[in-house]
């Protein structure tokens, strides 16, 4: 992307973050209710929670908790994905197991894994891992399935390693459905984390909000809400929308 | 320098679900010789390059380049129709990819032989269709193929860029004293790449019309491709009814 078209997004990106807040703003205003604080009162409640509270150890919980399950999840995922793309027989045997497992409820998962683990981080971590794999696998035999077989002839002509065919024909024909693949995968690992947490979990962002909702303390939802999303968009900002961009920067919609 | 090799195809049946495409089909190309594949679209042609790259191999009989299976034989230079470069590799990445010891100087140069210049890091979608030609030609002669296969390298180009890659590949083969085998439905393309034209037609395929041409393509004068171009038209018409 050219810097000044670059530089245009970012005021624009920034215009929208700032309308949202003027928005929040002015219906908590109007309202003047204890169940919707104004963001100024959010945020020095988040600078409070920061330094007299739990705000950095229950993000550090969550986050530790939610990248073990992502990344777990992404490598079985990728593996059985490109298994299933590529083998008829393994598609054939598998498939179903895959289709069963999307459609189980993330609830009765956790439950599950709760009951036979007890209430663990392994079975937390795990339950994120039987809810996100299926997703991934999905995806990926989807992007397997969609490979151009003239590629493939080029490599056969050519006479290309096997590693060259993996690295320069088939993983590039990939990245896109990975890149997909993990960016809803983190969305829904976020949330699913959250809801292990408040129905098994002593500690972590879900469990914390579940104390805040006992006590009907909105400012305190509020703030772990407004530090996880700005966590989201940080992520997405400085770390998978720049690699999207490097890595599909030969698309025509990229450049 | 040594000639390219010698090819010898013998399909015994070739089908595509219940069409037998293929049948009995004899074929014989002389080492260093280019021989053009003349026919009408969808006739085959493309399956026999395919069948002497060692790409297809669902066929009864065998496809020998100098005594050896195609697949077992010396990578070629295979120009595909649709220039089949990588897009989401750099020019200069598409080309180190089938030749992997060329130097960064090596790629410039051999870009450089086919009229591309300062183009290495531009992305494949940033090129004409016509330059993206160029570069898969370029890839195609970056291997040193002693066996050179050209499937409608041509075709949708326009007429100026057309006689400037024609030019080009003359020279090279004749430099290199490689085997060509090109495949086109274009007469013009046979007068002036080609010592040899192989009509096809028919299902099975036959060969309908097997003309040698006068002189060496490198030395032929306009006058001469028109010449033979119209020959090669009049076999067409008289082969093909």
């Amino acid at each position: 992307m050219r810097p000044a078209r670059l530089g245009i997004e970012v005021w624009l990106g920034g215009l929208s973050v700032l309308m949202l807040l003027a928005v929040w703003q002015g219906i908590a205003m109007v309202l003047d209710s204890r169940f919707l604080p104004s963001p100024v009162v959010v945020a020095g409640h988040i600078v409070f929670l920061t330094q007299k509270a739990h705000l950095i150890p229950d993000f550090g919980v969550t986050l530790a908790r939610a990248a073990c399950g992502f990344a777990i999840a992404m490598v079985l995922g990728t593996a059985a994905g490109i298994a299933l793309g590529r083998s008829r027989l393994v598609d054939r045997l598998f498939l179903n197991w895959v289709v069963v497992g999307m459609n189980l409820p993330a609830i009765v998962i956790a439950i599950l894994c709760y009951i036979w683990l007890g209430l663990t981080d392994t079975a937390l971590v795990l339950a994120v891992v039987l809810n996100k794999t299926p997703l991934v696998i999905t995806q990926i035999r989807q992007g397997v399935l969609s490979f151009d077989p003239a590629y493939d002839e080029f490599a056969a002509a050519y006479r290309l390693s096997r590693r060259d065919r993996f690295w320069n024909i088939q993983v590039p024909q990939l990245v896109p459905y990975l890149l997909t693949a993990g960016r809803t995968g983190l969305s829904l690992v976020w949330k699913i984390v959250l809801v292990f947490e408040v129905i098994g979990s002593d500690s972590g962002v879900g469990f914390r909000v579940s104390l805040f909702f006992q006590f009907f303390d909105l400012k305190g939802i509020l703030a772990y809400t407004t530090v996880f999303v700005c966590i989201v968009m940080a992520l997405e900002h400085a770390f998978i929308g720049p690699l999207e961009r490097r890595l599909l920067a030969w698309r025509a919609d990229r450049g | 320098m040594a000639r390219g090799p010698g090819i010898e195809l013998g399909i015994d049946l070739l089908r595509f679900g219940t069409r037998v495409l293929f049948q009995d089909f004899r074929l014989q190309v002389a080492p260093g010789e280019t021989l053009a594949l003349i026919g009408p679209s969808g006739v085959g042609k493309s399956t026999l390059i395919r069948i002497l790259a060692g790409v297809e191999r669902g066929f009864d009989g065998q496809a020998l380049i100098d005594g050896q299976p195609a697949a077992l034989a010396p990578r070629p230079g295979l120009v595909f129709q649709d220039a089949r470069l990588l897009p989401w590799a750099t020019c200069a990445e598409n080309l180190a990819l089938v030749s992997p010891e060329a130097s960064p100087a090596t790629i410039a140069e051999a870009m450089a032989a086919v009229g591309l210049v300062g183009v290495e890091e531009d992305w494949p979608r940033q090129l004409s269709g016509g330059m993206q030609r160029r570069l898969g030609l370029a890839r195609a002669l970056l291997v040193n193929p002693q066996l050179l296969l050209l499937d409608e390298p041509f075709v949708s180009l326009d007429r100026a860029v057309v006689r400037e890659l024609q030019a080009l590949v003359v020279g090279l083969v004749a430099r290199s004293r490689a085997t060509a085998v090109l495949v086109s439905h274009d007469p013009g393309d046979a007068a002036r790449l080609a010592h040899r034209v192989v009509l096809l037609a028919g299902r099975p395929v036959r060969i309908v019309a097997d003309l040698a041409l006068d002189g060496a393509p490198e030395q032929r004068s306009r006058d001469m491709v028109l010449a033979l171009e119209s020959r090669i038209e009049t076999s067409m018409l008289e082969a093909v009814p």
